[in-house]
């Protein structure tokens, strides 16, 4: 279907089934219960899941195909969210011109990054784009925002202010983003019982974006083109000895991965109509890495699900405090009570990247692979169970 | 007609003078042995013919026309293939995979933006691919991780990688070395097959003499970094100059 092969197919079907019910899948526990707070189905945080996937599907294009690791893929991020933010200031709220900007201009923004770091390979490829992201954001939050010349409007970040010109809009169009009149911000909220599910315009339009990369995603894994990529990532030297040029394949791919970048960030401005020089800056590059290799790098749905474990984690883990960890350990004598919430507290609250540090070095340690790597082995091992209980079925007939 | 031309090259590694004034004539459809001495600068000259190195003077002339300074992938195109000494294929690619690429390269030349194409629609190219496949009798390894072949079978997959090019020149580094008696014989049988049925032109640098009186019609003796003698393999195997240089000074 679509020239997908059948197991592609599957993953293509599966993916898609989904991002659309999300918002029952992420949100299983009743609204009043005190379960409660773990519930992922809530727009803003969906909206987190797919557009950092989409960032990390392309990130995964360059990085799990070709092996260069770029550390500054947030630069292209910024770029998207600064070029969607001044469609919404000169000219209209619409989205759609918004993202073609974003992506057009992180897409010229990867050429010019791209064609100076690729002259370098290895931990100086790394380094050269870790020094053009952070020049982008310092230009971003300083050099570019200054009374006579204020594209970025630094600190405070670019957003949208009444006497903006916003040339084609009109009193009849929503003051928010919107796709021709729907806002995004609009949700529709579903009570069965105790659940209360919200179905919201943004996520659903960033989460056809996502499926739309991720089934390109797919054909580009699966072409001659991303044949090449692995073949640079296996033996650079072989392929240039056997007639192709490895400069433009990787020119491509890292210029493909900058577009889904600015994509990405443009998403970020149709869920918020904001820009700000911190979505460039280095810990937002180590992000995407940590979530590809969470995931499982070179793999198509790996990214996706890092950045839905990053992000579930940062939102999560991150809002639990010393009151709820009283709650949960209520049921013991006061000071063992204590005693665990004392050993707790450092993992939560701000603490949350603690966690995540242990979780990903048990990943990288033990799964290799990442996450895809964990969902394969319980398959195995399950398929093995299955086949040794049949047979074991299979000799009991034959006893009897 | 001399399809490579090498006229005075010369190349320095700080003081050492790996090559000096090396000519080298190769006549087309021709197995064409350098044998010589470790150091000799067989691989030096190798490695100046494929753009790896460039020569500090001297031309180099394929087919009438100069590779010096042109990139790896440009001189394959113009038909120059290379066989290295320790299998260089791509590891983590299927069979098939590794002999595709070749495929591409040689149809499309050395860029091609195919990102939204299908790999299994290129059915004219797989069948290419199968048929050599069957050619170095690899066919049922087909699918198989090229990382997990044997040595030998690596080296069988690098020769048919550049086999399915249809090169003019192929470059051969040492094409047995390592390889048991029985697996070399099989690359002798298999190199004077692809020779006689397909036009190729070789040059083979090579240390086992047994491969080389097989196999070459004219024989370059090189040692310290300058042609000796150029012959055919009767007469160089009888002569005393030849014998100086592997063996060191004759007793009379």
């Amino acid at each position: 279907m679509l020239g997908l092969n059948k197991n592609d197919t599957t993953l293509f079907v599966v993916i898609i089934i989904l991002t659309i019910l999300a918002p029952f899948l992420l949100n299983p526990f009743p609204t009043e219960s005190t379960l409660a707070q773990f519930n992922a189905g809530y727009p803003d945080l969906m909206e987190k899941f797919v557009v950092f996937g989409i960032f990390a599907i392309g990130f995964n294009i360059l990085f799990g195909l070709t092996g260069y690791l770029s550390f500054g893929h947030a630069a292209f991020l910024g770029v998207g969210s600064y070029s969607a933010v001044w469609i919404y200031k000169l000219f209209t709220y619409n989205v759609l011109p918004a993202l073609v900007l974003a992506v057009i201009v992180s897409g010229i923004f990867a050429i010019l990054i791209g064609f100076v770091s690729l002259r370098r390979s290895g931990i100086y490829f790394s380094i050269l784009t870790l020094a053009f992201a952070q020049m982008s954001f310092a230009l971003a939050y300083s050099v570019l925002s200054n009374p006579k010349f204020n594209l970025t409007n630094g600190e405070t970040g670019l957003q949208i202010y009444a006497n903006d010109l916003q040339l084609f809009h009109r009193e009849s169009l929503p003051n928010f983003p919107h796709i021709f009149g729907l806002s995004m911000g609009s949700t529709y909220k579903l009570g069965v019982g105790p659940w209360e599910f919200q179905f919201n315009v943004a996520y659903y339009f960033c989460a056809i974006m996502m499926i739309l990369s991720f089934y390109f995603a797919i054909r580009l894994f699966r072409s001659p083109f991303g044949m090449m990529l692995r073949a640079i990532k296996s033996n650079q030297q072989r392929l240039n000895y056997t007639g192709l040029n490895s400069r433009p394949y990787m020119l491509a791919a890292f210029v493909i991965s900058g577009m889904y970048a600015g994509l990405a960030g443009g998403l970020l401005a149709v869920t918020d109509p904001l820009a700000g020089a911190e979505r460039m800056q280095w810990t937002a590059s180590g992000e995407v890495v940590l979530m590809t290799i969470l995931g499982g790098a070179g793999t198509l749905i790996g990214p996706v699900l890092g950045a839905g474990f990053i992000k579930y984690f940062e939102n999560i883990f991150s809002k639990i405090n010393d009151q709820v960890l009283h709650q949960w350990f209520a049921f013991l004598p006061d000071g063992l009570e204590d005693f665990l919430v004392a050993i707790v507290h450092p993992f939560i609250g701000k603490g949350w990247h603690l966690t995540l540090g242990i979780l990903f070095m048990l990943v990288v340690i033990f799964l290799p692979g990442g996450l895809v790597e964990g969902g394969q082995r319980i398959a195995r091992t399950a398929r093995r169970l299955m086949n040794r209980d049949k047979a074991a079925d299979a000799a009991n007939v034959s006893a009897d | 007609m001399a399809i490579l031309e090498v006229k005075g090259v010369n190349k320095n590694f700080g003081g050492l003078a790996a090559l000096s004034d090396v000519d080298l004539s190769v006549q087309e459809n021709t197995v064409h042995a350098i044998i010589g001495p470790n150091g000799a600068g067989k691989s030096t000259l190798l490695n100046c013919l494929v753009g790896k190195l460039m020569p500090d003077s001297g031309s180099v002339m394929f087919d009438g026309r100069s590779v010096l300074g042109l990139k790896p992938h440009e001189i394959n195109q113009m038909g120059i293939s290379r066989v290295f000494q320790t299998p260089e294929i791509f590891g983590d690619l299927t069979v098939l995979e590794n002999i595709m690429i070749p495929c591409f390269a040689k149809r499309d030349g050395a860029f091609r933006m195919h990102a939204f194409e299908q790999f299994a629609h290129e059915t004219a190219l797989i069948d290419k691919s199968d048929a050599i496949l069957a050619d170095v009798s690899m066919a049922d390894q087909r699918d198989a991780h090229a990382a997990s072949l044997s040595r030998g079978d690596k080296r069988r997959l690098e020769m048919a990688m550049c086999l399915v090019q249809e090169p003019r020149l192929l470059l051969l580094d040492e094409p047995t070395a390592g390889m048991a008696r029985a697996d070399t014989n099989n690359t002798i049988d298999l190199l004077k097959e692809i020779n006689s049925k397909r036009d190729i032109t070789m040059v083979i640098i090579e240390h086992d003499m047994h491969v080389v009186f097989s196999l070459a019609e004219r024989i370059t003796v090189l040692a310290q970094g300058t042609p000796l003698v150029e012959d055919t393999p009767d007469n160089i195997k009888g002569n005393p100059k030849v014998q100086e240089a592997y063996l060191g000074e004759s007793q009379n």
